[in-house]
């Protein structure tokens, strides 16, 4: 499913500008310690956290994530947008739960397997 | 192809984690280095990246030499040194302070990863002295079970 389809059904706003969202997402990793992060996540992945400083941009980028869902209703700083703008690392904002989140990128996920 | 690509790391410059790592996978990509390869490149350089920025007293160097065979990485610092390297390469082991296991870090999983995605591993420190890890990424998959 692409990036920009998620981001619809799941009502995500996105942070981040100039960043094509046309990208496949294929599963997701809910963590928020950053080196397991770096151990788990696939390529493709979507990585839901309530993490919001800068080296959650750094993360994403040598794991090659589809994108950073930050739950809680959190929104970074905006240097941490600019940083990931610039890398081309898509923050997408949840408000609800890091647990409601991903049940519903599971559930949206699996409907588009069958 | 051969290239070398050196990164200096500010001790306790959070704000700046994670940069080089980030700039090195950048590079090797544009280099032409498969993805698989280069995220490996990134995860090990990242975590010895975040190691310099949250242990070592000056910080410290990061460097990736590129030939056509291998990505060879080489983290260096100054101190203070592990005093017990088994220990710090037990998962889940970790001295990360407060202050850092709030954003995230001290999973003990950092010397761990960087050995998982390493062809070629070794970590040599000295108390007070300093630490070198020195690693391999292999380009050529005929390598990949050295």
């Amino acid at each position: 499913m692409l990036l920009t389809d998620v981001v619809t059904a799941l009502g995500l706003q996105v942070l981040t500008s100039g960043i094509d969202l046309d990208h496949e997402v294929r599963s997701g990793i809910v963590c928020d310690l950053l080196s397991i992060v770096l151990a788990k996540a696939q390529q493709e992945d979507l990585w839901i956290t309530i993490q919001r400083h800068q080296n959650i941009v750094a993360v994403a980028k040598v794991t090659s994530v589809a994108g950073v869902i930050l739950a809680d209703g959190i929104i970074p700083e905006q240097a941490v947008i600019d940083r990931a703008s610039k890398e081309g690392i898509p923050l997408l904002a949840a408000k609800e739960s890091s647990f409601v989140v991903s049940g519903k990128l599971f559930a949206l996920l699996s409907s588009g397997e069958e | 192809m051969s290239a070398n690509l050196t990164y200096e790391v500010h001790a306790g410059d959070i704000e700046q984690g994670g940069s080089a790592s980030a700039a090195l996978k950048s590079e090797l990509r544009k280099m032409g280095i498969c993805e698989e390869q280069a995220r490996r490149v990134g995860i090990i350089a990242f975590e010895g990246e975040m190691n310099l920025l949250l242990y070592a007293t000056n910080g410290g160097t990061l460097n990736a030499k590129v030939t056509s065979e291998a990505i060879n990485i080489t983290i260096e610092d100054t101190g203070p040194g592990i005093d017990d390297i088994d220990l710090a390469m037990t998962p889940g082991y970790s001295t990360a302070p407060d202050w850092a296991a709030n954003l995230g870090f001290g999973a003990g999983m950092g010397l761990v990863n960087m050995q998982r995605n390493s062809d070629f591993f070794e970590i040599h420190s000295h108390t007070d002295k300093g630490t070198l890890i020195c690693c391999r990424v292999n380009r050529r998959k005929n390598h990949a079970a050295d």
